[in-house]
């Protein structure tokens, strides 16, 4: 028979241990995927996990896809530690992305250093929007937050669409549903002389360091942390649920909202009517991958995006459908939540007793 | 011949034996829950198994019982070798238990909650004249068809006895039977138990109320660590030698000292309200709530488990808050419609019954759990916003070294102290505070007999500071023996305040069951 047992002492590595357990399982089952494919498992893997990242290219590219996966994991990551399941990142993205770009066509062709932090103010602001609302029907009304967060970003995806289908279509663009190419005072610097590598992966980085500072030092970080761990602790000690819920939310919105803005401006350079792969819900793998620890989110953001890499190279060399990516993300998430377990419970073998 | 004489010996000695225990052992890892443990009930014995928390009575009560299996050792049961595999086969060698938790199910009647227990029977008539037959010969009252949810804790503990007695067993174990009876169904549960002793049914009574145990019992056998440290009769026994060889060592009397009537001013805390309605539903609705406390004085609350003693916590906490400021005044001031943290602020703090999950947070550190409720002294708090870990592990360290925690850092999980262990550090880290009020709910609940000692010395030390003290029990020593006057809660109703000196037991079970009484 085969037991679950409470473990008696838990210590800080099993939980990593877990981490790297949920690691090989997704590698070992990718590769028994690959083989039932026909492929070779070890070369297969090693063109489409170790290539890519062989130049410079590469590695910007990493970079790029990185930065609103790290962004935003570290937002979630103090939101899920609060018991707050904000699971509409995506939509606060766009919104961002949405405003942002707004604001930069509205100041088109216009110079000066404070355009730049006009955009990203704008973006950032349409995030918190975008958060506040399924923060107010909660707190008002009890609405799941799960539920209104993720339907929101649907109505978000449709709010671009339609934007640059309409008012923000570039006039000269022969009726493509794009919005003008943004201008040099517009757009984040590049960090290498190739790839999409750009200033927003400096800026996920300052947001990893500043969200751990505030889950160690700050009290706002304890209060949230608590509510997520006992509401009924949380309000003797005098901590307001309502409270957690609105930071929970508005930090989760403003910060995807930047990674928006961040995305349109130094990535893409226009708005397009799809900005992002689903970096709003892969974050959420990201955070988990990362055990809510801000820090970790970037080892855990890097790693994700390659995922991405690697579904574009299985695609170009292997022939696999580039939904690969969705496969393995996926595996990823599903073996990490089980491996969890093991980090409260170990497994014994044996008889009663 | 000699071989004769032995089979006789041993027939004899088996007709008279129920349930034989010899070197039994259990190991969870390096520790030894139960080591080399014997015991010995006769046929027909009450026989108390005493001993603290942590003693081991529970490790071998579950192997009796077929939860767990022995490491070493051997078990007979009417003479003939037994070693359970399971619950079911227990129940099958003629072994009942009931447990100090109830496992019966809410949404159902009584007599389907009793068929459910038993192998292939139906909640039918004939089932339903068979426990009644049960009933009556056991006096144990009960309605068949209503539903559990609408039983107190003494009907439900009776179901759960119905249900092991169907099963007809040769032994019977119940595990602290009377922790949710008040004085006077503890005296029914008495009679049944007393009754089925006639008939030659063998009891094990597990317990730590020695009161209890020396009316009721016939042999006693002391668990301390894990080990068997004596077998008495309980009889020849006080109560105080009784508890001194249950925690092996000499215990010093606690006795309020009473404080001079000059001392007592008037009142700090005063509550005067009509209905509370609580936040869930499932707590209890408070009816005209009128209490009041004085500066260095205790005043008791008691009241069996579940009748408002939760909503009555958090009205005084203020996680529960009036729109009416005036219905609680502190110091002539009016604060019921002020959150925690303001009441904190004046000086009124608290330590609520379940200590994990609502005084302190199971997965955090000692010192973490201090930023919960002392963040506003000492600088742990900085600007209102940073968090001082220095300033809180001082505070930690300070309450583990004053008030005696055992524990093997301030880093330490709050859910790996022991429940002893635990409560001193949350009374101490209000008491560090300096409350005027202090408002505690069962302090000593699942606690070892040492703690509560030190436990009670607190509270007791902290009303000779000069504060109020409101100590929510259902323990009725405690309160007769820590307060200076004492009321009953029922039904969401508070009883009348009476001086705990002309307080008897008796009075205050009738209290605890609603009945006014003159005095």
């Amino acid at each position: 028979m085969i037991f679950v047992e409470a473990r008696a002492v838990t210590r800080w590595y099993h939980e990593w241990i877990a981490v790297l357990i949920a690691l090989i399982l997704t590698v070992a089952t990718a590769s028994a995927l690959l083989a039932s494919l026909g492929l070779d498992p070890v070369s297969s893997l090693h063109r489409i996990f170790i290539r890519p990242l062989n130049s410079v290219y590469g590695v910007s590219e990493l970079l790029a896809k990185a930065t609103p996966l790290i962004t935003i994991g570290v937002a979630l990551a103090l939101g899920f530690r609060a018991g707050v399941w904000n699971i509409g990142a995506e939509g606060q993205l766009v919104m961002g992305g949405l405003c942002g770009g707004a604001v930069a066509l509205a100041f088109w062709g216009v110079d000066g250093f404070w355009v730049m932090p006009l955009i990203l103010l704008g973006g950032t602001l349409g995030g918190l929007v975008w958060g506040a609302i399924p923060a107010f029907l909660k707190v008002r009304f009890n609405a799941n937050e799960i539920l209104v967060s993720l339907m929101l970003t649907y109505v978000a995806i449709l709010m671009l669409s339609v934007m640059v289908h309409g008012p923000l279509r570039d006039p000269a663009g022969f009726n493509f549903p794009e919005s003008r190419l943004f201008h040099d005072a517009a757009t984040l610097p590049k960090l290498f002389s190739a790839g999409r590598g750009h200033l927003g992966f400096v800026f996920a980085l300052m947001f990893a360091v500043l969200g751990t500072w505030v889950v160690k030092r700050w009290h706002l970080g304890f209060e949230m942390r608590v509510t997520g761990l006992s509401p009924t602790a949380a309000k003797f000690a005098g901590y307001s649920r309502d409270r957690t819920v609105w930071m929970a939310l508005l930090i989760g919105g403003a910060v995807s909202g930047f990674a928006g803005v961040v995305e349109v401006t130094g990535n893409i350079g226009q708005l397009v009517p799809n900005i992002s792969p689903s970096y709003g819900f892969t974050a959420i793998i990201v955070a988990f991958l990362a055990r809510l620890h801000p820090l970790a989110v970037i080892p855990a953001g890097l790693l994700v995006a390659l995922s991405y890499l690697a579904g574009e190279a299985a695609q170009l060399s292997l022939g696999i459908p580039a939904a690969s990516t969705q496969v393995f993300q996926g595996l990823l998430l599903f073996f990490l939540l089980g491996t969890s377990l093991l980090v409260n419970y170990r497994i014994r073998f044996g008889r009663i007793g | 011949m000699t071989e004769s004489v032995a089979i006789a010996e041993r027939l004899s000695a088996s007709s008279k034996q129920c349930l034989g225990v010899r070197g039994l052992s259990k190991y969870f890892g390096d520790f030894a829950a139960n080591r080399d443990v014997t015991l010995s009930v006769d046929a027909g014995e009450i026989h108390a198994l005493l001993g603290e928390n942590g003693a081991g009575k529970s490790t071998l009560v579950k192997m009796i019982y077929g939860i767990l299996k022995p490491d070493t050792g051997s078990m007979e049961l009417l003479a003939k070798p037994y070693s359970p595999d399971s619950p079911s086969d227990a129940k099958h060698s003629g072994v009942g238990m009931v447990f100090q938790h109830f496992a019966v199910f809410d949404a159902l009647t009584v007599l389907e909650n009793i068929a459910l227990g038993l192998e292939g029977r139906f909640p039918d008539e004939i089932l339903a004249a068979e426990i009644a037959e049960v009933c009556d010969r056991y006096r144990l009252h009960v309605e068949l068809n209503r539903r559990v949810h609408d039983l107190g804790a003494g009907e439900r503990q009776r179901v759960e006895i119905i249900r092991v007695l169907m099963q007809d067993p040769r032994l019977l174990i119940l595990d602290e039977p009377t922790s949710v009876l008040t004085p006077q169904e503890t005296e029914q549960l008495f009679t049944t138990l007393d009754r089925l002793s006639d008939e030659g049914r063998s009891i094990i009574y597990i317990s730590h109320k020695l009161d209890e145990v020396r009316a009721l019992c016939d042999r006693a056998t002391l668990m301390r660590a894990g080990q068997v440290v004596d077998v008495v009769d309980p009889r020849q026994e006080s109560t105080r030698s009784l508890g001194e060889k249950m925690i092996g060592e000499r215990l010093t009397e606690t006795k309020r000292s009473k404080v001079s009537s000059a001392e007592k001013k008037k009142a700090r805390l005063t509550v005067r309200v009509g209905d509370v309605y609580p936040e869930s539903t499932r707590n209890v609705v408070l009816n005209d709530v009128y209490l009041s406390v004085a500066p260095g004085s205790i005043l008791g609350i008691s009241g069996v488990s579940g009748n408002g003693q939760d909503t009555l916590f958090d009205l005084l906490s203020g996680e529960l808050i009036l729109p009416n400021p005036d219905s609680i005044v502190l110091d002539g001031e009016p604060i019921a419609h002020l959150g925690v943290e303001k009441r904190r602020f004046l000086g009124l703090l608290g330590a609520p019954e379940n200590r994990l999950g609502h005084a302190a947070i199971p997965e955090l550190t000692l010192w973490e759990n201090v930023i919960l409720t002392a963040r506003h002294t000492r600088g742990i708090l900085k600007n209102d916003h940073l968090i001082s870990g220095t300033s809180a592990k001082a505070f930690a360290d300070e309450v583990i070294k004053t008030f005696d925690v055992r524990t093997p850092s301030l880093n330490a999980k709050a859910s790996s102290l022991s429940g002893g262990n635990l409560q001193k550090f949350l009374i101490g880290r209000e008491l560090l505070g300096q409350p005027k009020v202090f408002v505690v709910s069962n302090p000593t609940w699942g606690v070892d007999a040492k703690a509560q000692l030190f436990i009670h010395q607190m509270l007791m030390k902290m009303a000779d500071e000069g504060a109020s003290v409101i100590l929510i029990s259902q323990d009725i020593d405690e309160l007769l023996s820590v307060t200076d006057r004492i009321c009953a809660i029922c039904h969401g109703r508070l009883s009348r305040t009476f001086p705990t000196d002309e307080m008897t037991p008796e009075h205050l079970g009738a209290l605890m069951l609603g009945q006014e009484i003159d005095s």
